[in-house]
C-alpha cells in the first residue's frame, strides 16, 4: 500500500504534530509513503472565492506531480480531502475544464491527465488496511474510556463529491475508535461545524459553534475528542478555553488528531505523536490510558 | 410491512415541552413519508399537524426533519429511509420556532427573503435577450428554490445566530447581482448592504445547505459568487473579505498558508483585534505551533507565486 502524502499547510505549521504522529504511525499499518515535498496549499476553499481557476490549478499541479510517481494521493486533513476531492471530481469530468487548468500547469511542464484518486488516512485506514489488521496493531486496552468522534464538514459535505460516509450518520470514525477498542460517544454535533472558516472575523460566532459541540461530547461523557481535520484541531483545541468561557461551561476536553489515537492505541510513546503540543493539556487522558496500558501487561503477566 | 413512526409532538399552549408519539402503520410499496403522516392523521390521530399541498416538491410547505436531515416529506420514501437509517424518526424544521407539531413558524425565513428586496430594483437597463442569458446560465439554479426553508434549518451559522440572513435569502441576492439587468448603483448598493453582521461574510462553509437542498440550488455557492463579486467590485474592508484577499496573497508568496501571518492579514491595522489574538499567538508560539514569517515549507514556492500570478 504505497501513496503519496499529501501535508498539506496545516500539518507543516500551526499542527506539526499531525505530521508528526502520522508519521510515526503509518508503518505499523502497512501503509509506505512518498511525500510531496514541492505540492502548494489546496486552497481550503479560500483562494477559490476569489479565483476559481487558480484554486483548481494548485490541486492538479498536485494530482500531476502524483500522477507522475504512478500513486495515488493520501490527504491527513479533512478540509484538503473535500477541496482536492471535489476539484478532482470536477476536472475528471469537465475535459475543457482540465485543459484550461492544465494550460495553467504548461509552463512548469505539468499536466494532470485524470487518473489519481485522493483518498483521506481515515478512509484507508478504514478500506485498505481494515478495522482487523488495525485491531490486531493494538496495544493498550482503551476499555471503557469513551472518545467524542468529531468529523469535520468537508469530509462529509457534500456527499456526491466524497461518497464515502453517509452525511447524516457516517460511522467511518466511529468504527475506528471502536476498533481501537474504546467507545464512540453518540451526539448531535459530531457531523456539524468547528466555525474555524470564520473564527479570526467572527469569534464569537465561532465559538458559539465549537463551544456547543464541545459541550455536548462532554456532556456525553467523552474523556476525549477526535478529528481527522487539523483546522477542527485548531478550533477545538486552541480555542476551547475562549470558547468555554463564552458558553459558560467548564470544557476541558483533549483534542486528538486521528494518528495520535492510533498512536496510543498502538503503544507509539506519547513523545512521538507531539501531544505535548496542545494547548488543552491531554494528561488526564494520557494517565488513563497509561493506566490501562499497566493492567493489560499484567493481564498478560509480563509486569 | 409494518412500521413504527417516532414523531415529535408538541402543542406550545398546552405542552410544557416537545415529547415523542410512535404511530404503528402498514406501509405499501412507493409510499412517501407525507403520505404516512396523512395517513397517520386520518386514520390514528387527527390532531396532528403538518403542512403540505402539490404532494410533488413543487410548493415546499412539507420540509421537515426526517432522520436527523431535513427533507421534503413528500420526496422521501418510507422504504429508502428505513433501509438508511433503520427507522423513522421525525420532527420539524430545526432552529426555527414550532407552532404546533411539524410546523414551524416561517416568519423570520420570509423577513430575511424580504428584506435582499428579491426584484429587480432601479433597472433602467433593458438588457438584450443575450446578456440576460448569460447572466441566467449563472443563477439559474437560483431560481429553482421552493422556499422550503430546509436550507436555514441545517445552517449552522443560523442555529447560533437566528439573526444571519441564511443560505436561501443570500442565493436569492446573489441571483439579483447577477442580473444584468440590473443598474450598477442598484447592484453596488445591494452588495454593500450585505457587508455587515449577518450578511455574506457569515457563511462558514459548512455545506449542509448545499447538502440538504432538494432542488440542487446550492447556496453555499452562490453566497461564494457574491463574495467574490464583492471583492471584484471593490468591498475589500470587512474581515472576511481581507482574509480571502490575504489568504490568496500568502499562497502566492509561500505557496502554503503561513498561520504566523494570516490573522494579521485579517485584523488589518486595528490594535483591538491585534491585542485580542495576541494571546494566543502568544501560547501557540511557546508550544511550538507559529511556523516562521520567513520561509515557505515547501520546495520551490516561486513556481506557485508564478501560477498564481499567470491568474491575475
Ligand atoms: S454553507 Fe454557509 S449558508 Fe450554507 S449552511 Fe453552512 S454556514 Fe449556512
Ligand atoms: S435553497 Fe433549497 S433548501 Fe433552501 S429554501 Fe430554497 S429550495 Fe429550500
Ligand atoms: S407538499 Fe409541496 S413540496 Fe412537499
Amino acid at each position: 500500500m504505497k501513496y503519496a502524502l499529501y501535508p498539506g499547510c496545516a500539518a507543516k505549521g500551526a499542527t506539526p504534530e499531525l505530521f508528526q504522529s502520522t508519521m510515526a504511525v503509518i508503518g505499523r499499518l502497512g501503509i509506505e509513503v512518498t511525500e510531496l515535498t514541492a505540492s502548494s496549499c489546496c486552497g481550503a476553499g479560500v483562494v477559490g472565492e476569489a479565483d476559481p481557476d487558480g484554486a483548481l490549478a494548485l490541486s492538479a499541479r498536485t494530482f500531476a506531480q502524483a500522477e507522475r510517481l504512478g500513486l495515488d494521493i493520501m490527504t491527513i486533513c479533512g478540509t484538503c480531502q473535500g477541496v482536492m476531492g471535489g476539484a478532482n471530481r470536477k476536472l475528471k469530468s469537465d475535459p475543457a475544464l482540465l485543459q484550461r487548468v492544465n494550460r495553467l500547469l504548461a509552463p512548469e511542464r505539468l499536466a494532470y491527465r485524470g487518473t489519481v484518486q485522493v483518498k483521506h488516512l481515515l478512509w484507508i485506514v478504514v478500506r485498505e488496511v481494515g478495522l482487523e489488521k488495525l485491531a490486531d496493531e493494538v496495544q493498550v486496552t482503551l476499555g471503557d474510556l469513551k472518545i467524542a468522534p468529531f468529523y469535520g464538514c468537508y469530509i462529509l459535505r457534500p456527499s456526491g463529491d466524497l461518497g464515502f460516509d453517509d452525511p447524516e450518520h457516517p460511522d467511518s470514525l466511529d468504527k475506528v475508535i471502536r476498533a481501537v477498542g474504546a467507545e464512540p460517544v453518540d451526539y448531535g454535533g459530531k457531523i456539524k461545524c468547528c466555525g474555524f472558516p470564520i473564527i479570526l472575523e467572527k469569534e464569537d460566532i465561532a465559538l458559539a459553534m465549537n463551544g456547543a459541540n464541545l459541550k455536548e461530547a462532554k456532556d456525553g461523557g467523552a474523556d476525549a475528542m477526535v478529528t481527522p481535520c487539523p483546522l477542527c484541531h485548531m478550533s477545538l483545541d486552541i480555542y476551547q478555553e475562549r470558547a468555554g468561557k463564552k458558553i459558560g461551561a467548564n470544557l476541558n476536553l483533549p483534542v486528538l488528531h486521528l494518528p495520535q489515537m492510533l498512536g496510543l492505541a498502538m503503544g507509539v510513546p506519547a513523545g512521538e505523536l507531539g501531544l505535548q503540543r496542545h494547548l488543552v493539556s491531554v494528561d488526564p487522558f494520557l494517565e488513563k490510558v497509561e493506566e490501562r496500558h499497566v493492567e493489560r501487561h499484567k493481564e498478560k503477566g509480563q509486569v | 410491512m409494518r412500521l413504527a413512526f417516532t414523531i415529535q409532538r408538541y402543542h406550545p399552549e398546552l405542552d410544557a415541552a416537545p415529547h415523542d408519539e410512535t404511530y404503528r402503520l402498514d406501509v405499501a410499496r412507493g409510499m412517501t413519508v407525507l403520505d404516512a403522516l396523512i395517513r397517520i392523521k386520518n386514520e390514528q390521530d387527527g390532531r396532528l399537524t403538518f403542512r403540505y399541498s402539490c404532494r410533488s416538491a413543487i410548493c415546499g410547505s412539507c420540509s421537515m426533519t426526517i432522520n436527523g436531515g431535513e427533507k421534503l416529506a413528500c420526496r422521501t420514501s418510507v422504504r429508502r429511509e428505513w433501509e438508511r437509517h433503520g427507522g423513522l424518526i421525525v420532527g420539524p424544521l430545526r432552529h426555527l420556532p414550532v407552532l404546533k407539531d411539524l410546523s414551524v413558524d416561517m416568519g423570520s425565513f420570509w423577513g430575511k427573503v424580504r428584506a435582499i428586496e428579491p426584484w429587480l430594483r432601479d433597472s433602467g437597463r433593458q438588457a438584450a435577450g443575450g446578456a440576460l442569458a448569460a447572466g441566467a446560465s449563472r443563477f439559474h439554479n437560483v431560481d429553482a428554490c421552493i422556499m422550503c426553508g430546509a436550507c436555514v434549518a441545517a445552517c449552522t451559522v443560523h442555529e447560533v445566530d437566528k439573526g444571519f440572513l441564511g443560505p436561501a435569502a443570500l442565493a436569492k441576492a446573489y441571483r439579483f447581482v447577477a442580473d444584468a439587468r440590473e443598474s450598477g448603483p442598484a447592484r453596488t448598493s445591494r452588495l454593500a448592504a450585505l457587508q455587515g453582521p449577518t450578511g455574506m461574510w457569515d457563511c462558514t462553509r459548512c455545506n449542509f445547505c448545499v447538502e440538504v437542498c432538494p432542488k440542487d440550488v446550492q447556496p453555499m455557492e452562490a453566497i461564494i459568487r457574491l463574495r467574490r463579486e464583492a471583492i471584484e467590485s471593490g468591498h475589500t474592508g470587512t474581515g472576511g473579505a481581507r482574509h480571502v484577499v490575504g489568504f490568496r496573497d500568502l499562497i502566492a508568496r509561500f505557496g502554503r498558508l503561513n498561520e504566523a501571518l494570516m490573522p494579521l492579514k485579517v485584523i488589518g491595522w486595528s490594535l483591538r483585534k491585534f491585542l485580542r489574538v495576541l494571546p494566543l499567538g502568544v501560547r501557540m508560539l511557546l508550544k511550538g505551533k507559529v511556523p516562521s514569517p520567513l520561509h515557505s515549507s515547501m520546495d520551490g514556492p516561486e513556481r506557485v507565486r508564478a501560477l498564481l500570478e499567470r491568474r491575475r
